[in-house]
């Protein structure tokens, strides 16, 4: 049963609220259990066209030549489609939000960068003709030199995976080969530490395996329109990736959806949409692209593999004085979303722990392998597991019982965290408390007495520590990424200042757009009758009525006073954005 | 030309047809050959269906057992004179794979699946073919596992084992990483039959730790003639692994597979569980 | 190539429809008669999402060949109500809160009525059994086990 304690998270629930921990029946349910709840592929369609694309064997390979000729004749085939077909046939999903750079083709062009990204597509009358055309197409391949480690694929001379990221990492903020984050000094901490333990780990890539396969139909409307009955997770998301691949208004696409069997992160990259509306504006009869089992198994993006080294510094009584973590993530051959899983990575160091000393080089590594994607707490969840074994490694070291280490080292409510936030609502040691409780883990006396309302934030718990930062891995220079400090922020330094001017969310060409974005007053308190008395009617106001001779027009109000909401927000996780 | 369906009103028929055109293929219970239609591997061709009764005739009664190749897992399980089998028969699939899955696909399986022609391999089974219009031969099962993969003519209609005296001298172990229903890490048979306390003429056989089904012969040696005690047990799991030749595939390791099997070759033979 | 004609009984009433020889049934339920309870989860036997009820009996109608159903009864999930009222399994589900995304709802709900169709007072562990071949990713095999066992003893309460 649900217990929230309110003694430690007061703000959290609202007594009033009473939905949780009852039952209350989903309103899918009846047709869930009937049959008829309509996903994707549920749909009739007169004429409906199978689309099946024929995947690269190679992990890397030149295309020298393709040939469609065969499958084109091919019985039951409607029509052929290569990279010149796709209008934009360069994207990035997270280009949407003007994060990173186009990159990923829907269809490849001269290379091939994984095994079993698409190179041609075929649209037949069923699916069996289309799997049997797709025999015939001819692909001729040039093999190249692949690269599968996330640390050898950083090396100078390694093969290039992804040309538009030629040193195989992404690029942040226009600067650094990583995320960085930096908060006091961990090397004087590790050179005054008793004991210093490094460690490395590794995750393996996890495919969702949704029982649903990833797929969609398209078909064209009446109205010059296209109805999608698409798969995905996130269905604007799909939609605005669409318009942009095909390069139409996106009020052109009707996307329907929402009734997914099984995502897990694994339905946000638009596998099929922009195929299959591609098709179908160029058949003009629905087509229905589909990723079979194998297909959804070997080539529907899986959680990215991550390596993670932790390096702690560790006192005999147990504190930890500083941590430094460095860690690759698998991309794979494509950025997709891996750019955001290291900022999550980057954003959940060091740990629920309070450690004075923290520093992180966060790097997205290209490789030679199916792109990797979102899922359920990516960028998260392999720093958890390098951190928590680490910690009962830690533990182990000291000679302190794993539950106590952890207990004497949580973030109590307070304490300044290495992301410059104070902490607050932590309950760390309470729910270490009770695991041992209900686990009958004997700890002692002392940690049982612990409390996260009490002593966080004092003294060095709740300040910013003096904080060297340095030039370290700057794009396209290998030789930086061992270079000396270069400045120490004074002790309290809340933000390093932008040499550029940071761009607004819906910016685009680096200039601020603030006058055209809508601008949202601020809730007003209620202190006013809700209700107001209707005003009398008066003749509708011209647009711009003339000055009245004697009357000051209002003034302009002054710049710099608007509130700063809605579109006006400065994003804290991405920073400075770019085209 | 994409794919034809034809049906055979009798076994001869079939027989005389596979034989005749090696582009028909029979469509036994489809678990097998359908997934090879659906992901686009048989793409043209002849799929031959069967409908002649004695095609999922069984004869359980007596000691010799014969058993149409269309008898499903399903039929199996159901029948009581096949007890011993029953383990083997519940190992393969979920209850809608049984209803549909054949012993005579089951002989075509490809390794890791496959696991009721380990149990077959262990009763010393005789595969019944037919070719062209005239009646079966027989044919041992370890023969015809051998000679699988150079294609066989004609139709499988069934196999013939003698049923064993005892149903305690029978032992059949899945050993999967998933339960109850899963593909198998190896499974493994073994038909000891008892006289006087001793063991004589042991057949033991493994699914998935070589390309077929194959006979442990170094087991069947150290157990002839020996009690079934921890010495004689000892002397086969040492000899557990001759003429295993396991894969690496997305459910084990070939190192794997060579470690643990004389662990599961013991608890087989001791009667222990999992 | 020609089509070839086929004929069963689709939940109580006669159907037809011309498809391609090796069509399997699935594809044929789904696309030839818009009978879209099974699901396509993996075409190959694995999963369990297709599963429909061929004379009473749990098969894979994605392993089927449709011909092979000329004549004989099948029966789905969309079937099992009789008018508005649901099949005892149907409101066990919903009882249970035994369906998260759905996807594997009407084969899970086919295996359970063969099994109580044949063995109305199964034990869990005879439950489990019958829904192995059926896969549930969201993991909810917990409430769907609950659901068939209350289904059961809801039917035991209805003969009482």
């Amino acid at each position: 049963m649900l217990e929230i304690r309110k003694d430690y998270f007061a703000n959290e629930r609202d007594d009033n609220l009473n939905v949780i921990g009852k039952g209350i029946q989903r309103q899918d349910m009846p047709g869930h259990v009937t049959g008829r709840s309509r996903y994707f592929d549920d749909h009739a369609f007169e004429g409906l066209l199978h689309l099946k694309v024929v995947r690269s064997p190679h992990h890397h390979a030149r295309i020298r030549s393709v040939d469609v000729g065969e499958a084109e004749r091919a019985p039951g085939v409607k029509r052929i489609l290569r990279a010149a077909d796709v209008p934009v046939n360069k994207n990035t999903l997270l280009s949407l939000i003007n994060f990173g750079k186009d990159d990923e083709p829907t269809l490849a062009v001269d290379k091939v960068h994984y095994k079993g990204e698409p190179v041609v597509a075929v649209i037949a009358e069923s699916e069996a003709a289309a799997m049997a055309a797709r025999k015939l197409v001819r692909i001729d391949y040039e093999v190249l030199p692949a690269v599968f480690d996330v640390e050898e694929a950083l090396k100078p001379g390694a093969p290039i995976v992804n040309e538009t990221y030629p040193n195989n990492y992404f690029e942040y903020h226009e600067k650094f080969d990583h995320q960085k984050l930096r908060f006091g000094d961990t090397e004087k901490a590790f050179a005054a530490a008793d004991l210093v333990i490094e460690e490395r780990y590794q995750t393996s890539p996890i495919e969702h395996a949704p029982t649903e396969t990833n797929g969609s139909i398209a078909a064209p409307e009446q109205d010059n329109r296209f109805v999608v009955h698409s798969c995905a997770q996130g269905l604007f998301f799909s939609l605005g990736t669409s318009a942009k691949i095909l390069n139409i208004e996106s009020n052109r696409l009707h996307f329907i959806g929402g009734t997914v069997g099984g995502g897990f992160g694994g339905k946000v990259d638009s596998l099929t949409e922009p195929l299959a509306i591609l098709g179908a504006m160029l058949t003009g009869r629905p087509v229905r692209y589909v990723l079979d089992r194998e297909e959804e198994m070997l080539y529907g993006s899986p959680r990215g593999a991550e390596r993670v080294y932790v390096k702690d510094g560790v006192m005999r009584d147990g504190r930890i004085i500083a941590r430094h973590v460095r860690s690759y993530f698998d991309a794979g051959a494509y950025t997709r979303l891996s750019s955001y899983a290291a900022i999550k990575c980057t954003a959940h160091l060091p740990g629920p722990y309070w450690i004075p000393n923290v520093s992180s080089d966060i790097y997205v590594s290209y490789t030679n392998r199916c792109p990797s994607t979102a899922m359920r707490g990516f960028g998260i969840t392999a720093a958890d597991f390098a951190l928590e074994v680490q910690m009962d490694k830690l533990a182990h070291a000291v000679n302190m019982d794993p539950m106590e280490f952890r207990i004497l080292n949580a973030y109590r409510d307070g304490d300044m965290k290495a992301h410059r936030r104070v902490a607050k609502n932590t309950a760390l040691i309470e729910c270490v408390q009770v695991a041992a409780e209900k686990a009958r883990w004997p700890i002692s006396e002392s940690a049982r007495r612990q409390s996260s309302l009490e002593g966080g934030g004092q003294r060095e718990r709740g300040q910013i520590p003096a904080t060297p930062i340095d030039q370290r891995g700057q794009i396209g220079r290998p030789e930086t990424r061992s270079g000396p400090v270069t400045q120490t922020l004074p002790a309290g330094t809340m933000r390093i200042p932008l040499t550029k001017q940071p761009e607004l969310e819906g910016s685009r060409d680096a200039r601020p757009v603030a006058p055209n974005v809508p601008r949202y007053e601020p809730a007003r308190p209620m202190t006013q009758p809700v209700v107001q008395a209707p005003a009398p009617l008066a003749p509708m106001p011209s647009a711009a009525p003339p000055p009245q001779p004697g009357v000051e027009p209002p003034a302009p109000p002054a710049p710099g006073v608007q509130p700063q909401h809605g579109a006006m927000r400065f994003s804290s996780v991405f920073g400075t954005r770019r085209r | 030309m994409p794919l034809d369906v034809r049906v055979a009103t009798s076994m001869a028929e079939a027989a005389g047809i596979l034989t005749a055109d090696q582009r028909t293929k029979l469509l036994s219970g489809g678990t097998l050959m359908m997934r090879d239609v659906n992901e686009g591997r048989l793409l043209d061709g002849t799929l031959l269906r069967i409908t002649d009764p004695a095609y999922r005739q069984m004869n359980t009664s007596g000691a010799r057992i014969e058993l149409g190749a269309g008898v499903t897992m399903a039929m199996v399980s159901n029948n009581r004179d096949l007890a011993f089998l029953h383990a083997a028969a519940r190992s393969i699939g979920g209850p809608a794979i049984r209803q549909m899955a054949t012993i005579g696909g089951n002989l075509f399986a490809q390794t890791p699946y496959g696991d009721f022609a380990v149990a077959l391999l262990a009763l010393d089974a005789q595969v019944m073919v037919q070719s062209g219009y005239g009646s079966a031969r027989s044919m041992p099962l370890d023969e015809f596992l051998g000679a699988r993969e150079r294609g066989v003519s004609g139709l499988v209609a069934g196999v013939q084992f003698s049923k064993p005296q005892n149903a305690a001298d029978f032992r059949f172990r899945k050993v999967s990483r998933v339960k109850p229903k899963g593909i198998a890490v190896m499974s493994i048979a073994a038909h000891l039959p008892n006289t006087g306390g001793r063991i004589s003429q042991a057949r033991v056989a493994y699914g998935a730790m070589a390309p077929t089904a194959v006979r442990a012969r170094g087991v069947e040696r150290a157990l002839e003639g020996k009690a079934l005690d921890a010495a004689s047990i000892q002397a086969a799991k040492a000899a557990a692994l001759e003429g295993t030749r396991p894969a690496t595939d997305a459910i084990a390791s070939e190192w794997y597979r060579r470690e643990v099997l004389p662990v599961h070759l013991g608890r087989l033979l001791t009667g222990e569980g999992r | 190539m020609a089509k070839v004609p086929v004929q069963f009984r689709l939940n109580g009433s006669d159907r037809a429809a011309f498809i391609d020889a090796a069509d399997n049934l699935l594809m044929t339920l789904r696309r030839g008669l818009n009978e879209f309870a099974p699901k396509y989860g993996c075409g190959q036997g694995t999963c369990g999402v297709c599963t429909v009820l061929i004379d009473g009996e749990p098969q894979l109608s994605c392993l089927t060949l449709a011909v092979a159903c000329e004549g004989r009864h099948v029966e789905t999930a969309s079937g099992m109500a009789e008018g508005p009222n649901l099949h005892p399994l149907q409101v066990a589900f919903m009882d249970n809160f035994a369906a998260q995304c759905g996807f594997c709802t009407p084969g899970m709900l086919m295996a359970a009525r063969a099994l109580l169709d044949r063995n109305p007072k199964p034990s869990r562990e005879e439950v489990i059994e019958a829904i192995a071949g059926n896969i549930c990713r969201c993991t909810g095999y917990e409430p769907i086990i609950n659901a068939i066992l209350a289904a059961a003893g809801a039917g035991d309460q209805k003969r009482a």
